[in-house]
């Protein structure tokens, strides 16, 4: 079975994102890594392997050569092999879908094991739309995932605003993983220079021909003005005394 | 401007409230754009007697689709059924609400559109080169105002943004024909796991008390956190560390990747204040923090900051209201 799972790269969600006075982001300090969803996304799949299923387990990013750092990562924490989509400019999800569908339908994997959500644009759309172009049922934020014995379904776990839901999808399908699917190993920089053996395929985003898709344009990114800071009181009684006096919340 | 169509939330048997946000944005969206929405309802066969509680925001009309095939709600069949509800009334927009439900479905519809989608909503504003929207990114820790073009887009709407909707001429009942046999096929619903929730709904809730890592378990939780929720009529919250290492159950995350909520008192017991975990509770009117650091980053944002050891400070709370 093949599984693939697309990487992107985005800043260090623990660092802070600041603008520049012309209104981009300022990438000056930012730490590049693995979109945290991904990372949960390639653990499980390696987990399936180790689980004793027969895995290949392919990498993909679309972006730029920097992005190779990303992949690399993703080799040393166990992908067999990765693959860049070059393309300079950044894309929607509308766009990013289009990518992985075309090489959904060259690499003919049986499930796409994705993050539900990009750290930076929190977008939380690009699996979804991936599996409508693929005409594939999806099972979006996953935090258990089983395969049943003969392989030809997964059986997800899916965190829902009441609580959990099970559903059961024929393979091949479209997984978002969520948070609670597992915790990602931590790889040491010894498997990092190890894994520069492993393949990492270039091509051009050009080559895969995806006709123009309708751009989302950004105008304008600004900060949200901070809320007002507040004041410390010294007891419950003069808590109390606020909510109910000053705030008159209670 | 062509008609938009919102796609209401249900659990395959009624209509959930959380359907309200998108309606209110579909009134916002008619007034500011001079058009016109029409609402979907899609179910099982017991969806039908939801028609007459559920119109009546002056939606122009009210497609009903029921069918058994669609007594588990899933993606696959929804997202077809919109699809045709769409071309039926020759609607080219699309909301819904930012929910579990309007996450999952939305982007699968805009993906077989074919067409821009705008996450989480916060505003919008009409062009003639397209509508414009702004939405947060990184976590709320940035705004964006984006733009797309004026043929046809979906909208997933921030639960919080656009207020109740007002009630208004109710439209046309109308039924969309569902043929099972077309629907894919390729989910199967096989149960649910829902919390028996005697509190308010986290996300509508008028004063929400959360609390982080230090409740220890389930139990502490609800003894330290739950009183006092009950004493002051609230729901129960968490951060991601809680509900990670069992304290608190998933469905009470709030943050970037949870629940967004705005009460209009906010009380953090234990909390420390990460990005991720403010990015849901900016729109809280009053926030309270009782942390035992007096450096926590949660006290940058308060309204009010007591440095106190929760284990004592929110029992008295409790007892003294
Ligand atoms: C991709 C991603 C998405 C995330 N999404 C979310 C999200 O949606 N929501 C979310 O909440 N988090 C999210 N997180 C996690 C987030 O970064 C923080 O790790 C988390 O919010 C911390 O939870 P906490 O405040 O409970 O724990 P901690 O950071 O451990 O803080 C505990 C606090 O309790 C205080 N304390 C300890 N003992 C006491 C006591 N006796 N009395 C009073 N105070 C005490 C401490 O001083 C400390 O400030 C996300 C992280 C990532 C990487
Ligand atoms: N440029 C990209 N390259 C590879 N995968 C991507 C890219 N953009 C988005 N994705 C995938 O789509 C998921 C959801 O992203 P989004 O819809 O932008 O929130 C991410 O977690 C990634 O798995």
């Amino acid at each position: 079975m093949k599984i693939l799972v697309p990487i992107k790269r985005v800043p260090d969600p623990y660092g802070r994102v600041r603008l520049t006075p012309g209104g981009h982001v300022d990438e000056t300090d930012i730490k590049w890594v693995i979109n945290p969803f991904d990372e949960i996304a390639l653990e499980e799949a390696i987990r399936l392997r180790e689980a004793g299923h027969d895995i290949e387990i392919l990498a993909v990013a679309i972006g730029t050569t920097a992005w190779e750092e990303q992949l690399r990562t993703a080799l040393a924490m166990g992908a067999d092999r990765a693959l860049l989509i070059q393309q300079e400019a950044p894309a929607d999800p509308g766009r990013i879908s289009h990518y992985l569908a075309a090489i959904a339908r060259q690499e003919q994997p049986q499930i796409i094991l994705m993050g539900k959500q990009a750290i930076d644009d929190d977008c939380n759309q690009t699996g979804q739309r991936l599996a409508a172009l693929l005409q594939i049922p999806q099972a979006t934020f996953a935090s258990r995932i089983e395969l049943t014995p003969d392989g030809t379904c997964a059986r997800v776990t899916r965190e829902v605003d009441t609580g959990r839901e099970t559903i059961e999808v024929t393979l091949p399908a479209v997984i978002t993983a969520d948070l609670r699917l597992n915790e990602p190993r931590y790889v040491a920089l010894p498997a990092i220079i190890k894994a520069r053996s492993k393949p990492l395929l270039r091509i051009d985003a050009a080559q895969l021909q995806i006709p123009p898709t309708a751009p989302v344009t950004t105008l304008r990114l600004e900060t949200p003005p901070p809320r007002r800071a507040g004041r410390r009181v010294g007891s419950v009684d003069e808590l109390i005394t606020a909510l109910r006096e000053e705030a008159r919340v209670i | 401007m062509d008609p938009l169509l919102v796609l209401m939330e249900t659990d395959g048997t009624a209509v959930l409230p959380a359907t309200l946000p998108a309606i209110a944005f579909a009134q916002a969206w008619t007034r500011m754009t001079r058009g016109r929405f029409h609402l979907l309802l899609a179910g099982g066969p017991d969806i039908v007697t939801q028609a007459e509680t559920w119109r009546g925001y002056g939606e122009e009309r009210l497609l009903i689709a029921s069918d058994p095939a669609l007594t588990h709600p899933t993606a696959d069949r929804v997202a077809a059924v919109t699809l045709q509800a769409l071309r039926a009334t020759g609607a080219r927009w699309l909301a819904g609400t930012a929910s579990s439900f309007g996450k999952d479905i939305l982007p699968r519809v805009a993906g077989l559109l074919d067409a821009p989608m705008i996450s989480d909503v916060l505003s919008m504003q009409p062009d003639d080169n397209g509508p414009i929207f702004r939405r947060p990114v990184y976590a709320g820790n940035l705004i964006a105002t984006v733009q797309i073009p004026p043929e046809a887009g979906v909208v997933s709407v921030r639960a919080t943004a656009f207020g109740q909707p007002a009630r208004a001429t109710p439209g046309q009942v109308e039924s969309l024909p569902v043929e099972p046999a077309s629907l894919p096929q390729g989910t199967r619903w096989i149960g649910q796991d829902t919390a028996q929730n005697k509190r308010p709904d986290l996300t509508t809730a008028r004063v929400v008390i959360s609390g982080g890592r230090p409740l220890r378990d389930p139990e502490t939780f609800e003894q330290i956190l739950g009183a006092l929720a009950d004493k002051l009529g609230g729901a129960l919250g968490a951060t991601r560390a809680a509900v990670d290492s069992g304290i608190a159950p998933n469905e009470l995350q709030i943050g970037q990747t949870g629940k967004v909520i705005a009460p209009e008192l906010y009380i953090a017991a234990g909390v420390s204040g990460s990005v991720q975990h403010l990015a849901g509770i900016k729109d809280a009117k009053v926030i309270v923090a009782i942390n035992i650091d007096g450096d926590a980053p949660i006290f940058q944002i308060a309204d009010y900051g007591l440095v106190a050891d929760l284990f004592q400070a929110v029992p008295e709370l409790t007892r003294k209201l």
